[in-house]
């Protein structure tokens, strides 16, 4: 009882304390206040916080125009759907008209059905299941669909002839890896590709991949998929190396990022062939600009997180100046009007030109095929 | 006999209190919303706050009442999500009404969660201590492991199970209902305050009595002592393995309603860190206090949104927090300056 | 050959949670309490070790050398501020508060050292041997680490069996207070405790970083766990019993993901793990404690 009273008053004490604490940036109606969710803490951070530091970037810039202002703000959602929601509510506080959704898949299956209930346009940069968007007229993906990259990679490693005979590790607690990894399976299927092994790994169990890679190794498997982010894949090349193990590796957009490891030795990554959309060794002017501004602010190369987020919000301010949109509408009236915008729109963003969403909020682009060489990326064609 | 009857008539009082407080805030809040003004933050947070405070009850009776450290409650409410999500999810268009499918997956998350409590209460007993505490926790990562390779469809034929792979012979109506790693993302949202509510207080009245009942004091008597329990006759096995399974069947009901108040919910979600999170709310509350787990399962669920001015600091700050809560509520001489700071603090010292 | 390749993958992973179930299984025996931050003092120690030989580029050596000092200091600090103030208090107490101080070792990490993966480079090089013409082959990191762990496992049995400081470690763990009376200096004793685990658990983080080389704030956690389902398996607080627990729990993982599936590979383990605790309740090597009433 005592200890009840005594954790009553310290609730007390801190909700006082920062009750002082909170204080608003603009007043209403002058920006369109863009909310979104994301992993900023935690296992997933470095996901989070890429997202929200290239959609950072993006507003700043927009709002040195001088034209559409936007206000941000990225809430930790700790890669959770449950915190997700409970950052999505105090979005809604906040008063956000526009969302950009959540970063990662989970935390998004479960925000997008608020959004949708809500009547709040989001638009995602990275959360990739079909699930994210399915049945829901007003969430839209900035990145493709995962079922888009895994049957993609296998037509593209079929078309190159690139393996005979084919070796999958994915991680199967993840619907990003497991998504990919049963769309490629399927296509492989059609088109006669031989999948010789398949493997998984776990979280809690993701450091040692000896059987993973032995087993590939016995198959006689001469390309090894690894439909995965690139924390587990650098692990993986690592490992094989040690081994004395060296098939063509084919990596996911999740891969990309590898090279920007602090402390990776990139001839680990030699020879690895990806798709990923975003490329930030690209010579075009758009990159080198964001991508010097990103290190300039935050010390380290974007990877393609940063860069959907980026082209999140300069999409929206496309659909938003065509709109004729203003910041004194509600969601439900910018809601709308973004629906229409995006379904008959094209983008020309870093991770893509001439993007085009259908109704179903997915979008239309086509994956770089690239090949890591001396350290940089390679287009493949 | 004297003081028997006086620590009694509080624990009474004590339990009438407990009752008042949920009722009470449930009143508040409920006006609250009913007034719109209340935030959709903490509108947001109702229904799991209830799921929690559930979790957290029926985890003091295990640790509290019965002295049993569990590492894996997370692992009961993991399967009662799942359990009565299906469950409620294969009725869509058999029952009409929403919360009658919310009851019913209620009832069958609650009685899976009480059979895997009696699956892993069996070897439970056999063991004491840290060694029980890590075969709970290896039944809770046992949970997880197999959910994410598990898919459940249903169609006209009824439901289908797989493991390993999402490959069913199903016919053309068939839908996945759970598809391994990703869940079940097409739940229904039925979850409302009000469930929360009563489910709580059902939670309450079974635990009070329990404990109020003769097997209570035959709990308590085999936390303080077993082998003196054991040789007056009582029989530890049953008693252990009632207060481990209610325990159970309520953390497997708490599941289905957190679960069915978001569109999706994952394996993953119900983790050792889930587990240890539900621990710290019945410690904090103190052992055996259900007022105390109830408040600190709500105050530490709603702590980490009020931090979200702090940015970055956040969590940094919840630990901090966590940290000086416990020694201040559990350190002699911090206790003491204060109950110095605070005058009427020291009455409450003097007589426990 | 397969098999002989699993088995020493195995041994090799195995001996790093052995390493760290050794910090455990100190603390444990001593303090009585479970020191959950410990998987985060593992992060703590790797992280040094990291910013020492890649940003400064000091010699390995001095790397391990100065993690091991960083989480001593570390190990001291966390048991002065957050454990001694609660040695009276019950166990659960104690245990909350190491949860919270792993909070605050993981947070205060992601904002001190961002949370970008960071690639460790061995301490000992990526070399390997190639035994039986190449058909099986050992790295350095696998040697060393199985050499370190004997070589601590022995270190820490002749430790605690003949120094006086080792006594009055088992006086301590035996019973606090007549250990006093016996003019014991019970609290310089579990500082010096807390001390050795976390300097062990940054050899751990070294050499857990060595071999598996992603390095970012929750790295420790998951080894930390496994760990301590390590030490329970070879019976808490018993020395031998935490190396023989980690090998095993090394050997089992690698051969379920080997020879079950890959998929299944931790509820294998798990499942293993209760079996043996139904058979042996006090884990394989640990005491049989008669109770008195």
């Amino acid at each position: 009882m005592k200890n009840t009273k005594k954790l009553i008053s310290f609730i007390m004490v801190v909700t006082m304390i920062l009750a002082l604490c909170s204080v608003s940036a603009l007043a209403d109606g002058e920006a369109f206040k863009l909310g979104a969710t994301g992993p900023l803490t935690g296992g997933a951070a470095i996901y989070g916080n890429a997202a929200a530091n290239g959609a950072q970037i993006a507003v700043d810039e927009i709002n040195a125009e001088g034209g559409i202002q936007f206000e941000l703000k990225y809430e930790d959602d700790a890669h959770d759907a449950e915190k997700a929601v409970n950052a999505y509510n105090a979005l809604k506080d906040w008063g956000m008209q526009i969302s950009l959704g959540s970063v990662t898949s989970a935390p998004a299956n479960a925000t997008s059905a608020e959004n949708f209930a809500d009547r709040i346009f989001a638009l995602t940069p990275s959360a990739s299941a079909p699930t994210v968007i399915d049945g829901k007229d007003n969430v839209f993906q900035m990145c493709f669909a995962d079922p888009n990259q895994g049957g993609a990679s296998a037509q593209y490693i079929s078309d190159m002839a690139l393996g005979s005979k084919i070796a999958i590790i994915w991680k199967n607690d993840e619907d990003y890896s497991t998504g990919i990894r049963n769309s490629f399976v399927t296509k492989a299927e059609e088109l006669g590709l031989e999948i010789v092994s398949e493997t998984t790994f776990a979280a809690g169990n993701d450091t040692d991949f000896s059987v993973q890679l032995t087993e590939a190794q016995n198959a006689g498997a001469d390309l090894v998929f690894l439909p995965m982010y690139y924390q587990p894949a650098s692990l993986i090349l690592s490992q094989a190396a040690a081994m004395g193990y060296a098939p063509k590796w084919f990596g996911v957009d999740g891969m990309d990022g590898i090279l920007t490891m602090e402390g990776f030795d990139p001839t680990m990554a030699e020879g690895v062939m990806l798709l990923t959309p975003f490329n930030a060794d690209s010579e075009d002017e758009a990159t080198v600009a964001f991508v010097e501004k990103y290190q300039e602010l935050y010390n380290e190369v974007p990877n393609q997180f940063a860069a959907d987020a980026y082209d999140c919000v300069y999409a929206l301010k496309q659909a938003l100046e065509a709109a004729g949109a203003t910041p004194d509408m509600t969601n439900e009236e910018l809601n709308d009007l973004m629906i229409e915008q995006f379904t008959s729109m094209t983008f020309d963003g870093l991770t893509g030109d001439g993007m085009t969403w259908d109704s179903t909020g997915a979008v239309s682009k086509s994956p770089k095929g690239m090949v890591i060489e001396n350290g940089v990326y390679v287009g493949l064609d | 006999m004297k003081t028997k009857k006086l620590t009694l008539n509080k624990n009474v009082r004590m339990n009438f209190v407990t009752y008042g407080v949920v009722i009470a805030a449930y009143a508040i809040l409920q006006t609250m919303v009913a007034t719109g003004s209340i935030s959709s933050s903490l509108k947001g947070m109702l229904v799991p706050i209830c799921a929690y405070v559930v979790m957290a009850v029926s985890l003091n009776l295990t640790v509290g009442v019965l002295g049993e450290l569990s590492l894996g409650h997370a692992g009961f409410m993991s399967v009662g999500a799942f359990t009565g999500v299906t469950a409620a999810l294969a009725l869509q268009g058999v029952v009409a009404s929403g919360p009658l499918r919310l009851l019913i997956g209620m009832v069958v998350g609650a009685v899976f969660a009480a059979i895997a409590g009696v699956l892993i209460g069996i070897p439970v007993l056999r063991l004491k201590g840290d060694y029980l505490a890590i075969v709970t926790l290896a039944f809770g990562e046992i949970i997880k492991s197999l959910l994410n390779n598990f898919y459940v469809g249903v169609d006209g034929s009824g439901l289908h199970f797989s493991i390993l792979t999402n490959k069913m012979a199903m016919d053309e109506t068939g839908r996945i209902i759970i598809n391994g790693p990703m869940g079940i993302t097409t739940i229904e949202k039925l979850s409302t305050f009000t469930a929360g509510f009563l489910l709580v207080m059902v939670t309450l009245i079974i635990v009070f009595n329990l404990v109020n009942s003769r097997s209570g004091r035959a709990f308590m008597a085999i936390r303080d002592n077993r082998i003196a329990a054991e040789s007056v006759g009582l029989n530890v096995v049953k008693y252990r393995l009632m207060a481990f399974v209610t325990s159970a069947a309520l953390a497997g009901a708490a599941g289905t309603l957190f679960a069915m108040n978001y569109s999706t919910i994952i394996a993953n979600k119900f983790d050792f860190n889930t587990s240890i999170l539900i621990l710290v709310f019945v410690v904090l509350g103190g052992l055996g206090n259900m007022l105390g787990s109830i408040i600190a399962a709500a105050a530490l669920t709603i702590l980490p949104e009020m931090l979200r001015s702090l940015q970055d600091y956040r969590m940094l700050i919840y630990a901090i927090i966590l940290i000086l809560v416990m020694l201040v509520t559990n350190n002699a001489q911090l206790k003491s300056l204060f109950s110095r700071i605070i005058p009427h603090k020291k009455e409450a010292a003097d007589n426990e | 050959m397969t098999f002989l390749n699993y088995l020493l993958s195995g041994i090799s992973l195995g001996s790093i949670y052995a390493i760290i179930a050794l910090g455990y299984t100190m603390v444990y025996g001593i303090a009585k309490m479970l020191n959950f931050a410990h998987g985060d003092v593992i992060m703590v120690g790797a992280y040094i070790c990291f910013f020492a030989v890649a940003r400064y580029h000091m010699p390995p050596v001095v790397g391990v050398l100065a993690a091991m000092a960083v989480c001593t200091v570390l190990g001291i600090v966390v048991e002065r501020l957050a454990y001694k103030p609660l040695r009276a208090a019950p166990s659960l107490a104690v245990l909350i508060t190491a949860i919270g101080v792993s909070y605050f070792l993981q947070n205060g990490a992601q904002l001190l050292w961002t949370p970008n993966p960071k690639v460790f480079s061995s301490v000992v090089g990526t070399g390997r041997l190639a035994l039986f013409g190449g058909q099986l082959t050992v790295s350095y990191v696998t040697i060393t680490t199985i050499v370190s762990c004997i070589v601590i496992m022995v270190a820490l049995t002749w430790f605690t069996g003949n120094t006086k400081m080792g006594k009055a470690m088992r006086a301590c763990s035996e019973d606090k207070g007549a250990a006093q009376l016996m003019g014991i200096n019970v609290n310089s004793t579990i500082s010096v405790t807390f001390a050795i685990g976390s300097a062990l658990a940054a050899v751990a983080g070294v050499l857990l970083c060595s071999a598996y080389p992603t390095l970012v704030p929750t790295t420790g956690s998951m080894p930390g766990i496994k760990a301590f389902t390590a030490a329970v398996f070879g019976g808490i607080g018993s020395i031998p019993g935490a190396f023989v627990g980690g090998l095993l729990l090394g050997v089992i993982e690698i051969f379920a993901k080997a020879y079950i599936s890959t998929q299944l590979s931790d509820a294998v383990v798990f499942a293993v793990l209760i079996v043996v605790l139904l058979v042996k309740p006090t884990g394989l090597l640990g005491k049989k404690v008669s109770e008195k009433v």
